[in-house]
């Protein structure tokens, strides 16, 4: 076992060396006045840059060395339910208790309440870093967003008395969002809220499901709050103390993540507060709330997906057969080398969109409007692209992680039957992978690449990458094409069939650009690049393919095959 | 009530990463080619002691005799909740053995003064003789508990700890001020606060400007830098022999009575070997042979 999660991943410290996030943190720290006041305030960039480091170097050593060794136990034990209380696995209570005492439990929240005042790609550094030893406990570390939901929206009141707890790690969160009937589609949340037109106070009553550390001490909970509404403009966001009208009604048996509780939660008349405005609950603060936690999911599949890779590498160095370790035949390097370029992809991709969620914020901080509007519908296209790619590739690596260990990855010694069960998750909560690909769909018939393939160009006159880029620009040009063609279907269904393609050929085409972004600044990219290009250049063909033709033949038949006899 | 501990701590080279590079030809341990870290007992010792801040109040001062390097783990103590940092260095204490490091210890302890526990490690892992705490407290004229696992009562004039052996262990009654030296098991060190880390991180001592305004040429000269670090409370105390009062003649090699005049690489093999029937009767004796060997 490694020493250090940080210190041991070169690519991860390759993007942090790289990153310009000098706009971010000179925003931040209000130009570095902090300074002044905060003893743990950077006192200029480099000193900033220095913190993080040191911060990731620190968390790197507790994953490695104090959290990780225990995954397997937490794993096995999971989240106990009882007579309607909820309690941790003794490793998972342990990992929090050192994960306080690091003084990390409040990463983004301002000083002023004691937080780190991190920017939001570090934390999603933290998530990855955290995953990788632990996925169920990353639940718990992730929902961090939850108080920097608060601090966003919540009033000056509310935020003096609940972040300062957060950021203590006193108290943990849950996002109280789906029910039973509400999965998906949110706009059908059926739990009330009832306002006393005396006291002004709020009350909510109703059940809600699936709800990840729903025995948390804060819930921010969505619900109706304009009697007879039925869409989402009626659902308000309310910030909910667990007392003794919330019930645990059960925790769910599921596949992995074991550390982190799944709760079905039942308020009973239980006192509420107001986020922010009513009617903007889930239209605003939610869906807010929820991209956040999508790049933090994209960012715990990642770290599960480098789990899974370093387990399968160091089995494959060690396993002979046929004379040779299996590491040496190709077959199973090519499985290597193809989870090595998606993991290296992705992770070029969560820190750049992580980046430019951090850029919108210090945008809005200072009041640009025209570039805030320009960032946010970005990052509307680029959220979903990077939940859809980074999960859907956390399981794909994972499944060729076990198929690695042949035999012995199917077995519970194993930590890639972990890693395999753990990743499951990522591509369905926190919106399906086929959701993503809605989401994502409007931007992209508009063409909503375009711009980040400008920004994200690499030099032309590097020779050696000359051929890829030829062979990519091409593509772009194709698939430029599909999309005008698709944009032009009158045919709603055909183009949502047929999106998934659209998602698959643009996000590949992205990563491509980023490898080679990334190649020419030092020898182990621009050899990541090629791998990655090669893998990837024929699967975006594949999609355009399939968009050329567009056929619309299952669409005719859909019907006839599903719901006839079989 | 509260208490005031005084920690000593050692920087020991990482004995559990050792490379092929780790011993010279003449048989000693080539301490450039180690990763120094902080002694692991002494972790447990400054854990002991934050806990003891914790429920009773008091100050940790955490001390040091090492190098001017030796700054390292002293800020790593900051980054854990020490009060207090202090770095005794000195080219007159190279190549004290246990007895003359006690003596330079009990002379910067009495200078801190005013302390009612002081804490050590058990034992550093590069020399493991594990002499040095038991010899401060001699010198100091005060109890001493070796193995401290847990205290169980602190109370105005007296402490309750427990100590632990392989085989067992024992509670013992002590007046105060007194001297614990602390196993690994007694404790979880906690990690260091990323807060503090950021607070803290240029603490340092006069022997590391130089080093610093090379790194942060945002700092004109040491003068300047002296001054930043004052106004934040970021120098680390420098003492030296004369400092503490030492009478030079009992530090260093003059004053270490023990000399090392070989050292060999001991490679244990198996001697002999005994069979025992696979019945219940061989078991016990396999058992009791592993305990009297104190295997188990």
């Amino acid at each position: 076992m490694a020493d250090n999660f940080f210190a041991d991943n070169l690519d991860l410290q390759f993007h942090l060396d790289r990153l310009d996030l000098g706009e971010v943190v000179d925003s931040l720290e209000d130009g570095y006045t902090q300074a002044a006041q905060y003893p743990a305030a950077p006192r200029n960039y480099a000193d900033a840059m220095d913190n993080y480091r040191r911060i990731l170097h620190l968390l790197g050593e507790i994953c490695a060395t104090r959290i990780a060794p225990r995954a397997g136990e937490a794993d096995e034990a999971g989240a106990h339910f009882q007579a309607g209380t909820v309690s941790y696995a003794a490793p998972t209570q342990e990992a929090l208790a050192l994960l306080r005492q690091a003084d990390l439990m409040g990463a983004m929240l301002p000083r002023q309440y004691g937080g780190l005042n991190l920017p939001g790609t570090i934390f999603q550094m933290m998530v990855e870093i955290l995953s990788r030893a632990d996925a169920g406990l990353m639940t718990l570390f992730g929902l961090q967003e939850i108080s920097s939901t608060i601090a966003e929206y919540g009033s000056e009141e509310v935020k003096a008395q609940v972040l300062p707890r957060f950021a203590r790690g006193e108290v943990t969160a849950a996002m109280v969002l789906t029910e039973p009937d509400a999965g998906s589609d949110l706009g059908a949340v059926q739990a009330r809220a009832l306002q006393d037109q005396e006291t002004g106070e709020w009350r909510i009553h109703g059940v809600k499901r699936f709800i990840t550390n729903g025995a948390a001490d804060i819930h921010l909970v969505l619900a109706r709050s304009e009697p007879g509404s039925d869409d989402a403009r009626g659902l308000s966001l309310f910030l909910v103390e667990r007392d003794e009208s919330v019930h645990v009604r059960r925790i769910e048996n599921k596949l992995g993540i074991h550390a982190s509780p799944t709760c079905e939660i039942q308020y009973d008349n239980t006192p509420a507060r107001l986020i922010g405005k009513q009617r903007f609950g889930l239209i605003r603060y939610a869906m807010s709330m929820m991209n956040g936690a999508r790049l933090a999911v994209s960012a715990q599949a990642l770290g599960i997906a480098e789990a899974a890779y370093r387990e399968a590498w160091r089995y494959a160095q060690k396993r002979a057969q046929f004379g040779q370790a299996i590491c040496a035949l190709p077959a199973v390097y090519r499985m290597l080398l193809s989870m090595r370029g998606e993991i290296e992809a992705t992770r070029a991709l969560v820190y750049e969109t992580a980046r430019q969620v951090d850029l919108l914020r210090a945008c809005d901080r200072r009041g640009d409007r025209t570039r805030t509007r320009q960032l946010s519908r970005r990052l509307d296209l680029m959220t979903p692209l990077v939940k859809y790619y980074a999960t859907e590739m956390g399981n794909r690596t994972c499944y060729q992680a076990m198929q690695i260990h042949g035999g012995a990855g199917y077995m519970r010694e194993f930590n890639v039957e972990r890693h395999a069960r753990d990743v499951r998750v990522t591509s369905i909560y926190e919106g399906t992978s086929q959701l993503q690909v809605v989401a994502a769909t409007g931007g992209l018939l508009g063409h909503g690449i375009d711009d980040l393939l400008d920004e994200w160009r690499s030099p032309d006159d590097d020779a050696d990458l000359a051929p890829l880029k030829k062979g990519l620009e091409q593509a772009v040009q194709v698939y430029r094409h599909c999309v005008d063609h698709l944009k032009g279907s009158e045919d709603v269904q055909l183009v949502e069939y047929y999106a998934v393609d659209m998602v698959e050929a643009a996000v590949h085409i992205l990563n491509s650009w980023l490898m080679m972004r990334d190649a020419p600044h030092s020898p182990r990219k621009r050899e990541m690049a090629h791998v990655y290009v090669a893998d990837a250049l024929p699967k975006i063909q594949c999609a355009l393919a399939a968009l050329q033709a567009a056929d619309p033949a299952p669409l005719r038949a859909h019907k006839e095959i599903l719901s006839g006899p079989f | 009530m509260p208490y005031n501990c005084i920690v000593l701590v050692k920087q020991v080279p990482d004995t559990a990463h050792i490379t092929g590079q780790a011993m010279k030809e003449d048989g000693t341990v080539n301490r450039a080619a180690l990763p120094a870290i902080f002694n692991p007992e002494d972790l447990n010792a400054l854990e002991m002691a934050l806990q003891v801040r914790e429920r009773h109040g008091g100050r940790v001062t955490v001390l040091t005799m090492g190098p001017p390097r030796a700054a390292e783990i002293l800020r790593e103590a900051l980054y854990r909740g020490a009060d207090q940092v202090i770095l005794l260095s000195d080219k007159r204490f190279a190549g004290s053995d246990t007895l003359a490091t006690s003596y330079a210890l009990k002379c910067a302890v009495e200078h801190v003064g005013d302390y009612d526990i002081v804490f050590c490690g058990r034992q550093a892992i590069d020399g493991d003789t594990a002499q040095v705490g038991p010899q401060v407290a001699e010198k100091l004229g005060i109890p001493q508990i070796t193995y401290a696992e847990s205290i169980e009562a602190l109370e105005a004039q007296y402490i309750v700890a427990w100590r632990a052996f392989p085989r067992g262990r024992e509670k013992v009654r002590c007046s105060l001020p007194c001297l614990l030296t602390v196993v690994g098991s007694a404790n979880q060190p906690r990690p260091p606060s990323a807060r503090r880390m950021m607070a803290y991180k240029l603490a340092a001592t006069p022997l590391e400007y130089a080093a610093l305004l090379e790194q942060y040429n945002e700092f004109e000269s040491a003068a300047a830098l002296d001054a930043y670090l004052a106004e934040r409370g970021l120098q680390i105390p420098l003492w030296d022999a004369d400092d503490v009062g030492a009478d030079t003649t009992w530090l260093g090699l003059g004053g270490s009575p023990t000399k090392v005049l070989k050292v060999d690489f001991v490679v244990v093999e198996r001697q002999e070997s005994k069979e025992l029937p696979a019945t219940g009767e061989g078991t016990t004796i396999l058992v009791r042979e592993l305990i009297d060997e104190y295997i188990l």
